[in-house]
């Protein structure tokens, strides 16, 4: 029997005008279950307005989005997602405890101080739960604002640079919080400068630029050959028109020539590469 | 239920709340204080004579103008709890990043802005009744003397301050958060400054100014509420009493007839529908 798969996003001829500026220019973008997708792209690319746009947050000039098959904004929509937005606050009064209390509130969520404990230690923050988020550094405070959005157990997340404020120690706690994310199904639209990471975590990768994508795939797919680098007694050779499936026969060569081969490379495009290649050179 | 219990801890929590507990503090012992001190000159069992048959009721006029002079304080420290508490609620609390982790949850616009009207009208009510009530117990505990009303005089403040709050919070939509804290104390000045020329406008027989008044209370009806809360302290006091209360700043007020109520509560309403109409297409 054939079931329909419901994505979690699905963005289509997704527009956005603001007077003359055009922000999202007609954006077609997919967000499976439980896929990881990273949105890039230089700044004003449009990646926080399809974001926002996404939560509701902003109204679309043209297009469709849909969150779990219900349109973006609407209460089942809402429902089903959670977000940090790039520049948030919370109430500096409130703990971290009453703060995730707060939200699963408004979220309707019947997790109680179990769900609450769990996402503080997911985060890292277990130990901060009393602490008011007066108290708290802006890293603390974005981890925090992490554990908000995944209140309720959302099917998606919507991140918007959530570790722009943090140190390596907490980029990677957020990296093996995606990917316990990952391995529950969760879907992820991670918007984010820091390359590595994405690189590191996301299945796919969406490039904006001016508003419309300019390239989307997976980083392996993207990646083009640069060719073979090799180490050998008399220095490191690159056979530039060289593929993967060119390596064995090469070291082969050198060997029968006499060379000692200490290490073969296969060399492709980095996700910088590709990034600056499909927005061409772009910054702002 | 949820986000008015979340503003009303916000209001309560805010810095500006102790401040305002202060002042109000100050406000009690120094208008305690000024009301002692200048009783002390009032012979209390006086009715003075203006002429053939004619009295002033020398304890009546001084306690009652004084005690308009305290309503016009009660309103106006009302006024600046109402907008501290309301004057960023939309644009302001987006433009710092506190609205949008809550406006995504699947509570929904209306019901944030509800909330958070209620909670500001319930915070404010409370205060300008209490307030009020202080006001009222520390002039009779030094005069002796009662208003000829004595609830609806405060429910009647309570009310302007409500209407206050929702044309703070209409304002918040479309203002920043100081151009709309200046907007509304400009409006409320604008408004008294319409009652005063509608006072003078008796005094002097003049339509021109009558009228300016009588459309500022339409456009402005917190002004016909405080205006009408005046009237009823002394409603049922007659004769030159009357008349040199109604000479003084606090005793020209003119009663505002049976349509006041509903219309205030159409007013609200409009401009609730209003608001909410704004608030539902603006992009955050």
């Amino acid at each position: 029997m054939y079931a329909r798969r419901v994505t979690a996003f699905r963005a289509q001829g997704l527009a956005k005008r603001y007077g003359s500026v055009v922000a999202l220019g007609g954006v077609d973008l997919e967000v499976a279950e439980g896929e990881l997708v990273g949105l890039l792209g230089p700044n004003g690319a449009g990646k926080s307005t399809l974001v926002k746009i996404a939560c509701g947050l902003v109204r679309p000039s043209a297009g469709t989005a849909e969150v779990a098959g219900a349109p973006a904004g609407s209460a089942a929509a809402r429902a089903a997602l959670g977000y940090l937005a790039e520049l948030f606050r919370f109430p500096g009064w409130y703990t971290a405890d009453e703060l995730l209390a707060l939200h699963q509130r408004l979220a309707g969520s019947d997790g109680g101080e179990p769900e609450r404990a769990e996402l503080l230690e997911l985060v890292g923050l277990a130990e901060a739960k009393a602490r008011k988020v007066e108290a708290m550094s802006k890293g603390m405070q974005q981890r925090l604002g992490i554990a908000q959005a995944l209140v309720g157990r959302p099917r998606l997340l919507f991140l918007d640079e959530p570790t722009s404020a943090l140190d390596p120690l907490g980029r990677r706690t957020v990296r093996e919080l995606l990917e316990e994310l990952r391995r529950r199904g969760v879907s992820v639209l991670l918007n984010s400068h820091l390359l590595s990471e994405v690189e590191l975590v996301c299945d796919r990768v969406v490039i904006l630029s001016r508003g419309v994508v300019v390239s989307a795939g997976r980083t392996e797919e993207l990646a083009r050959p640069r060719g073979v680098e090799v180490d050998t007694d008399s220095g490191t050779r690159l056979f530039e028109a060289a593929r993967r499936e060119d390596a064995p026969g090469i070291v082969r060569d050198l060997v029968a020539a006499g060379d000692q081969v200490y290490g073969v490379r296969v060399l492709e495009t980095t996700l910088e590469e590709i990034y600056l290649e499909a927005v061409e050179g772009e910054t702002s | 239920m949820v986000v008015a219990g979340y503003a009303v801890s916000e209001s309560i929590r805010r810095r500006v709340f102790p401040v305002v507990l202060v002042l109000t503090a100050s406000f009690l012992a120094l208008y305690g204080f000024g009301v002692y001190k200048a009783y002390q000159s009032v012979d209390s069992s006086a009715v003075e004579s203006i002429g053939e048959g004619a009295f002033v009721d020398q304890r009546v006029l001084f306690s009652a103008t004084l005690f308009g002079l305290s309503i016009f304080a009660v309103l106006f420290l009302g006024t600046v709890l109402a907008i501290f508490l309301t004057h960023a609620v939309v644009r302001g609390d987006a433009e710092r990043g506190l609205l949008q982790p809550l406006v995504v949850r699947p509570v929904g616009r209306a019901a944030l802005l509800a909330g958070r009207c209620g909670a500001a009208v319930l915070v404010c009510a409370v205060y300008v009744v209490a307030v009020y009530a202080l006001a009222l117990l520390i002039t009779h505990w030094i005069t002796g003397w009662w208003p000829d009303r004595i609830v609806a005089p405060a429910l009647e403040l309570a009310a302007a301050v409500a209407v206050i709050v929702v044309i703070s919070l209409f304002g918040s939509i479309v203002l920043s958060a100081i151009a709309n804290g200046i907007a509304i104390f400009m409006v409320f000045g604008a408004g008294l400054v319409a009652g005063l020329l509608g006072q003078i406008g008796e005094a002097l027989d003049s339509d021109s100014l009558n009228t300016i008044a009588d459309v500022a209370s339409w456009v402005l009806p917190f002004e016909a509420l405080y205006q009408d809360a005046l009237n009823r302290i002394t409603a049922d006091t007659v004769g030159f009493t009357k008349v040199a209360l109604s000479l003084g700043p606090f005793g020209g007020a003119q009663p505002a007839g049976l349509w006041l109520a509903p219309y205030v509560v159409a007013y609200v309403a409009a401009l609730a529908a209003v608001g909410l109409w704004a608030f539902n297409r603006k992009d955050l």
